[in-house]
């Protein structure tokens, strides 16, 4: 106690620092504190809770939650959860390879158009993302709904059934999350393209590379920080959509976030509902952990990913 | 290739002071040990190839002309310099030779073989770039093995190869690292090496030393010369900077507008150019216009000068060519020289040398002494103008 008293005696002017520090930190983590960390621990421990019978937590603690999301429930095992599961993996997924198969072309078409013609094509991938989420998947809703030209196109090559529409289903979902996180994946490729010398796809040619392997010796490893950077922000939030199935998918397009969503709303059962989040928490940071261990590898000890 | 014995090592010869030179002669035993080491595979060398352009058009868009109808020949194994401004052409004539640029009419022969319609990555030809291009996601080692490596060589032989040419260019230590971690004069050495290492038939060079501090610039135009003459490669080499062209250069292509002005050896082109363009592109301030002309003389703005008869062309009109280091003032000068009445009206000390800015019946003349044993000049003397008439040059508009 007499001793830290001498040491901040001592040192008038690292306790001013530091109290500065106090100052200039504490706002911004007081809000994280109040805003994430503690409903975080609270969510944690609602997940161990009991069921009460209006759907709110109770004690004693249990892992009946986390039986519950592996399918166990009064009735025996069903496999019901472990398909949203496995379905939002999936979606997620497949719409992060579409989405960089569909960017991947459009970015670099971007940086080889004239400097004035860049900003507004930028513009003109971004600009989309402004309007609502919600109107933009009522949109598609209405492009795809029975009875559109798309939806009597499918019909005619037989893709669906007669008098069905092409929403609500699993595609619809794709679709609708593939074109909602487009520009994530644009504008960090576009970055990766705008720095790369175009000399030196001549050089790899020279080099005796034909076209093909000139792009991949030589272009592809230097996007490969914005791909990254692109899947994080486009696998992420997709994993964890609720918009998008919730309106585009119906009954058996649900993902993850609509099995959070209902057991807080609907279903009434918060203990599950938390659960579901903390696996979606968990599996997020397993992707992100992965990202970074490729990302490491293929950028040659650099860092690459946020 | 690179573990030559005849011939030193490229660092070695990055001194241009006497000791090197006469390395070049003389290995010392100890380096021609090593190098018999490094000789295990003995490998047949590439014999260089000749360059032939058949009239060559390329139009970039509808007005541009970049190359209007270039007949060409480049001989095996010449160090071969494209000269000219910046637009006349030079770049893209390299690039069509390289493959990267495709001509829209006209023939392309390398060693006989035409080549025109072939691919830049089917061609044994490579580029050493002005930014250089290097990778900058493969390390040094990688860099210069892509070449050999897209050629499908093994493992084993990239790895010898790189070696070997790592330590040519004196650079064995860096190999591991990243390019980003090099300094410009270490990366224009990477891609010579980069280019050389596959042993292509043609090596083109792309203003590889503009990016350069001049005394760097300098020592590597001398190592890119013996390196050249070492090798016995066809060298095409691109520059907008006619010291650097005559320094290192066999023969000299000048070009503007996409045209060929004039095919000559360095002398050929600084003493003897065709045209007015040349003459000014090789740095001749001192031409001035011919009104009308006779037998053995010329009448100009500095009045009439007796001249060679040799140079005497059937057109009237024209330049005269006064180079200003064959210009003598105040010396004791035999009848033959045409001498002229000057004022001093600058004075440049350049050390060796000392310029002066005259004027002469009105007219700015530019005239170069050594600076050796004479008194010099101030501005506002008055001083005789000498010129022999066989160093006075006529030159077509």
């Amino acid at each position: 106690m007499a001793e830290t008293l001498q040491i901040a005696f001592r040192g008038k002017a690292v306790v001013s620092e530091s109290r500065h520090l106090l100052l200039s930190v504490s706002p911004g983590a007081i809000w994280i504190v109040v805003f994430l960390v503690l409903p975080s621990l609270y969510l944690m421990a609602v997940a161990f809770m009991t069921n009460g019978p209006y759907g709110l937590p109770q004690m004693p603690l249990t892992l009946d939650a986390f039986e519950q999301l592996a399918g166990f429930g009064f009735l025996g095992w069903s496999p019901g959860n472990l398909y949203t599961l496995l379905r939002s993996l999936w979606q997620t997924f497949l719409a992060t390879v579409l989405v960089v198969i569909v960017a991947y072309p459009i970015a670099y078409y971007i940086t080889t158009c004239r400097e004035k013609w860049r900003a507004i094509m930028l513009l003109l991938v971004v600009v989309p993302s402004w309007t609502n989420q919600v109107i933009r998947t009522f949109g598609w809703m209405n492009l795809l709904a029975p009875g559109t030209p798309l939806s009597d196109a499918a019909q005619m090559l037989g893709l669906i059934p007669p008098n069905m529409g092409l929403y609500p289903s699993n595609f619809a979902v794709t679709l609708g999350l593939v074109y909602n996180f487009l520009p994530f994946m644009v504008l960090p490729l576009y970055a990766a393209f705008e720095k790369l010398d175009t000399a030196q796809v001549q050089a790899a040619q020279d080099l005796y590379a034909s076209p093909v392997r000139a792009f991949w010796h030589a272009v592809f490893p230097q996007t490969l920080p914005g791909l990254l950077a692109g899947t994080v922000l486009v696998a992420i939030p997709a994993f964890g959509m609720y918009v998008i199935p919730e309106l585009l998918g119906g009954g058996k397009g649900m993902m993850l976030g609509n099995l959070v969503a209902n057991q807080f709303a609907g279903g009434s059962n918060w203990p599950l509902g938390a659960a579901g989040a903390i696996l979606m928490l968990i599996a997020t940071f397993i992707g992100l952990f992965a990202m970074r261990r490729i990302g490491k590898r293929l950028g040659g000890g650099e860092e690459v990913v946020i | 290739m690179f573990s030559d014995s005849t011939t030193t090592r490229m660092g070695e010869s990055c001194m241009s002071d006497s000791a090197s030179a006469a390395k070049v002669e003389t290995p010392s035993p100890a380096s021609r040990r090593a190098d018999d080491v490094g000789e295990t595979s003995e490998r047949t060398r590439r014999e260089p190839s000749s360059i032939e352009l058949k009239g060559l058009h390329k139009r970039f868009g509808r007005d541009t002309v970049a190359l209007d109808d270039v007949d060409l020949t480049i001989e095996a194994g010449e160090f071969f310099t494209l000269l000219g401004p910046s637009g006349c052409g030079k770049t893209t004539l390299l690039r069509i030779l390289a493959g990267l640029e495709e001509p829209d009419d006209g023939r392309l022969l390398i060693g006989g073989e035409d080549i025109t319609d072939i691919p830049p990555h089917r061609r044994s030809v490579n580029t050493v770039f002005q930014s250089y291009a290097l990778f900058p996601h493969l390390s040094v080692r990688d860099n210069l093995a892509f070449g050999l490596r897209m050629r499908g060589e093994s493992a084993a032989e990239r790895r010898r190869k790189v070696d070997e040419v790592a330590e040519f260019i004196q650079l064995g230590s860096l190999v591991e690292r990243r390019v980003d971690q090099l300094s410009g004069g270490q990366r224009q050495r990477i891609a010579l090496a980069r280019a050389l290492i596959c042993e292509p038939n043609v090596l083109l060079l792309d203003e590889p030393l503009s990016a350069l501090d001049a005394g760097l610039r300098g020592q590597l135009q001398v190592e890119l010369q013996r390196i050249q003459k070492r090798l016995g490669m066809t060298f095409v080499f691109v520059t907008h900077d006619q010291d650097e062209a005559m320094v290192m250069s066999d023969r000299i292509a000048v070009l503007d507008a996409g045209i060929i002005q004039q095919v000559g050896t360095p002398n050929e082109v600084y003493e003897h150019p065709r045209n007015a363009f040349v003459a000014r592109f090789m740095g001749h301030d001192n031409l001035f216009a011919i009104h009308a002309s006779q037998e053995d003389w010329v009448d100009t703005e500095l009045g009439r000068l007796r001249l060679d008869p040799a140079e005497q062309r059937q057109e009237q009109e024209g330049w005269l060519l006064v180079r200003p280091e064959t210009l003598e003032l105040n010396a004791d000068l035999s009848e033959d020289y045409n001498r002229l009445e000057g004022q001093v009206r600058e004075r440049l000390y350049r050390g060796s040398r000392v310029e002066y800015r005259l004027e002469v019946n009105g007219v700015t003349v530019m005239a170069t002494a050594s600076n050796v044993g004479q008194r010099l000049h101030n501005v506002g003397d008055k001083v005789a103008v000498g010129v022999h008439p066989e160093d006075l040059v006529r030159v077509a508009s």
